[in-house]
């Protein structure tokens, strides 16, 4: 029964959708000033429809929640002896669910646009909901055709699969609803970029309705990314952070063109410059969303022969990323020469800075594009290639290197016209602290090029980062520019982790007896004992290592090499010993023999990582800053509109004094009153 | 609204044009200069991932850093003294083989008559020094470079892989 309700709750939100489509096109085709009567409908068709889809994900929840073996979905991947934690995340830890989640996150951020904004021109509202619910109807299609989470199984199963260990990780509980989040915000700043540009309307007034979604699921991809990234450090046990996998670039591309669109979207906001550029952008961004949604949902990443041997569900993704992209191209074609130019700014200004960063980000988006697509391509000719960081770090770099000088230079500039001679001695200050760092570390040791870069420019961008805030009174400083300033400062933070873990990362790999022990990093390692241990639903050995600093206090670190059944597989779990300027990474192989006393001798692999964790931190500090841009925003928002509220009272007031009953101003005469955002 | 664009002056109008034009030559160069990059620096890459036969026929140059696709032939696992390097052979489709020599903590299904992806470099001796292996955390788990290798059903392993595969 739960199933079908579910499953009948997605038919009823697709035909919300549908209803929300069509309601929101017809009301464009009432004359410009009147409110078409179907006008009505596409609000209300948002909202229940995101409720259905809710419910609809709600019900495959509980599905999971109480294991209901009938349902193929439960019965291939859940089990009935699993956490029940997992057995919640395992909703999502499969194509279908995942999908349904996908699309409950269309829909309900479709819904909440819908229902809170009230300050965009009702018709620019109309075919925004429109393309919405265009954008959903596909998935909804794509969901009930190929991927149907709730379909039956002629007879219950006795038992379920299980679920991959490497997935039964509280990682695995934040990662991929965090990136659906930021994936399908996307959405939202699409379907707005499409109704601004249909209805004519690329104005600041939009480019601050767009810019809270676009923070906001850049804000989410910023904490999924950092997320995933740490999730594959620990849980992979290759001590590694970042692996270029298509996976990850999946993410990794919407992230980048979000970060170019909230900047031109301010630029919007604040200047009314780079109007098709915005909705360039929004277009990009959110294809971006779905090219890595098609990448790793289609099959097509495992192998382009899989994809052909069951092309249902990729083939179909793949023609709705042909039309939606297509389409809004085309209606980009026809309506970008009737968007008038916006204001006119020097190359030397704060806007020039922002062109030449997202220019810059496009760049290293179509790098990272085409280094994950190739090997797609090669393999369709039976050539096959892997396109690993020997490829995306230097070709990324050439791009990434100018884009954090600038990123360090621009918000020094003032807007629309500034000469670089005025803000030379920051400059200066921020080039000897460069030097100085490259000087430092070709001191100290041999090391690669990158890194070293990466290190010097990382000092100079924390500088540079906190520079906005010199002079002027910390208290009175708006939240928005503590956003800014802490965002930066956090890629400064995340550089630096990159660059000194890639330039300082020490590694011993040994075969150690139980009372042996090496030294790495200024570490002593004590391996004390193996013990064979057991959890629910895995068996282990677990190492006994007392790593100790200078003499200090050792601490026990437990690395398992665990086996689980259902389904039968192999994880190591890696120990990690945090201290403020790095960590310790211990990871237990397999037996390794005996040593001359006869003991049995253990794989054990550390690694000294200095500082590694500011990569995390660093994201962390990025999406901050991201949600105290979008609270400084809001709060400027909220104050206009007390201000204009106040303002409309005392009006009415006058008026109804001055000439009797001729009522209070209506919606146009608070929207003409927005005064011009201070530049920030 | 433009001011400049409405204001019916003709040389405003035009210095806007002018921005966006130069804004977009911009754009076009950068982007454009970044595929030239990505294209030349992956035709660089198309000799990366090696098959044992293409070691044999056209070695890469010693050090240079490779992928080394194949199967690890039955019986030729052998660890070292130290107890954290082995010896093992790799082989393809045809009789070439290549020796491979790794220190390290072996994949947990790095098993003998599986398939394995070595990443690393060919050493002047022919040996080929491998820096890490990939061999993911499944029993039914195929590089997928080494898919169409005798002895693995890559439909199946690619099924199993989509499914597990994590997040987006």
């Amino acid at each position: 029964m739960i199933a079908e309700i579910g499953h009948a709750a997605l038919w009823l939100a697709a035909a919300l959708a549908a209803l929300q489509m069509v309601a929101g096109a017809l009301a464009l085709r009432a004359p410009e000033g009147t409110t078409s009567p179907y006008a009505l409908y596409a609000r209300p068709a948002a909202v229940v429809q995101a409720l259905l889809a809710v419910l609809a994900f709600a019900m495959l929840l509980y599905a999971f929640a109480i294991t209901d073996l009938s349902v193929k979905l439960v019965a291939t991947n859940s089990h009935s002896l699993k956490p029940f934690l997992y057995k919640l995340t395992g909703t999502w830890g499969n194509h279908e669910g995942s999908m349904l989640l996908w699309v409950a996150v269309l829909a309900l951020s479709g819904g909440l646009l819908a229902f809170a904004e009230r300050r965009l021109p009702e018709r620019t509202m109309s075919a925004t909901l429109s393309v919405q619910g265009f954008v959903a109807i596909g998935f909804y299609f794509f969901l009930l055709v190929s991927s149907n989470p709730f379909e039956r199984l002629p007879v219950p199963a006795l038992e379920g699969v299980g679920l991959n260990p490497l997935l039964q990780d509280i990682g695995l509980a934040v990662h991929p609803p965090t990136l659906y989040i930021g994936y399908v915000g996307l959405s939202v700043a699409f379907s707005l970029a499409m109704g601004a540009l249909i209805t004519r309307q690329v104005t600041p007034a939009f480019a601050k309705v767009m810019r809270p979604w676009v923070l906001g699921a850049w804000v989410f991809l910023t904490l999924g990314i950092t997320a995933g990234s740490y999730w594959a450090y620990y849980e992979l046990g290759w001590g590694g952070w970042w692996f270029w996998d298509p996976v990850e670039n999946a993410s990794l591309m919407p992230w980048l063109a979000a970060t170019a669109l909230l900047h031109s979207v301010s630029v919007l906001a604040a200047r009314d410059a780079l109007r098709t550029w915005t909705i360039m952008l929004g277009v990009v961004a959110f294809s971006m969303s779905m090219l890595g949604t098609f990448l790793v949902r289609s099959g097509v990443l495992t192998s382009v022969h899989a994809f052909a041997v069951d092309p249902e569900r990729g083939t179909l993704l793949l023609a709705l990323l042909g039309l939606y992209i297509g389409g809004s191209l085309t209606i980009f074609a026809m309506r970008a020469s009737s968007i008038s130019e916006g204001k006119r700014f020097k190359a030397s200004s704060r806007e020039g800075a922002l062109v030449f960063n997202n220019v810059m980000l496009s760049a290293i988006l179509a790098i990272v594009l085409l280094g994950t697509l190739y090997p797609l391509l090669t393999e369709a000719f039976d050539v096959r290639v892997s396109v690993g960081p020997p490829y995306f770090n230097p070709a990324g770099a050439i791009f990434a290197i100018p884009m954090f000088i600038i990123m360090a230079v621009g918000p020094l500039l003032r807007w629309k016209d500034d000469k670089v001679s005025r803000i030379q001695p920051e400059l200066m200050v921020l080039a000897s602290v460069a030097l100085l760092i490259v000087a430092l570390v070709v001191f100290l040791g041999d090391y690669p090029l990158l890194p070293i870069l990466g290190l010097a420019l990382s000092g100079a961008l924390a500088l540079a980062a906190l520079m906005p805030l010199r002079g002027r009174r910390l208290t009175r400083v708006p939240t928005a520019t503590w956003g800014m300033v802490l965002a930066h400062f956090g890629v400064a933070v995340s550089l630096f982790g990159m660059a000194s873990e890639a330039a300082f990362t020490e590694e011993r790999l040994a075969a150690v007896s139980p009372g042996g022990s090496e030294e790495i990093g200024g570490w002593t390692i004590a391996l004390e004992g193996v013990d064979p241990v057991s959890g629910p639903n895995w068996t282990a050995i677990e190492a006994r290592i007392a790593a100790s600093r200078g003499g200090g206090e050792p601490v026990i670190l437990n690395p398992q090499a665990r086996n689980f059944w259902a389904p039968s597989q192999a994880t190591s779990e890696s120990a990690l010993l945090t201290r403020w300027d790095g960590q310790l990474y211990a990871v237990i192989g397999d037996a390794a023999g005996v040593d001359a006393q006869g003991q049995q001798r253990w794989q054990l692999r550390i690694w000294w990582k200095p500082f590694v964790t500011f990569i995390w931190y660093g994201g962390l500090l990025i999406a901050l800053g991201g949600i105290l841009s979008i609270a400084g925003r809001v709060q400027v928002d909220l104050k206009r509109r007390r201000a204009t509220q106040i303002g409309d009272e005392r009006r009415a007031d006058e008026a109804a004094i001055a000439a009797g009953a001729r009522g209070p101003q209506g919606a146009q005469g608070t929207q003409g009153g927005i005064a011009p955002e201070p530049a920030e | 609204m433009s001011t400049a664009s409405t204001s019916g002056q003709g040389k405003p109008v035009m210095k806007a044009k002018h921005q966006r034009m130069t804004l977009v030559v911009f754009a076009l160069i950068a982007i454009v200069a970044a595929g030239l990059i990505a294209v030349w620096a992956l035709r660089n890459q198309a000799n990366y991932f090696y098959l044992p036969e293409q070691i044999a026929s056209e070695p890469p140059s010693v050090g240079q850093p490779v992928r080394l696709g194949g199967m690890v032939q039955p019986g030729s696992i052998a660890t070292q003294a130290d107890g954290i390097t082995v010896q093992f052979v790799v082989t393809g489709n045809e009789a070439s083989s290549v020796p491979v020599r790794y220190s390290g903590i072996l994949p947990d299904l790095f098993v003998e008559g599986s398939g394995v992806v070595a990443e690393g470099s060919l050493q002047a001796d022919g040996t080929f020094l491998a820096t890490n292996l990939l061999a993911k955390h499944d029993e039914n788990y195929v590089p997928k470079e080494l898919e169409g290798l005798e002895g693995h059903n890559a439909e199946k392993a690619a099924e199993i892989a989509a499914e597990t595969t994590v997040g987006l």
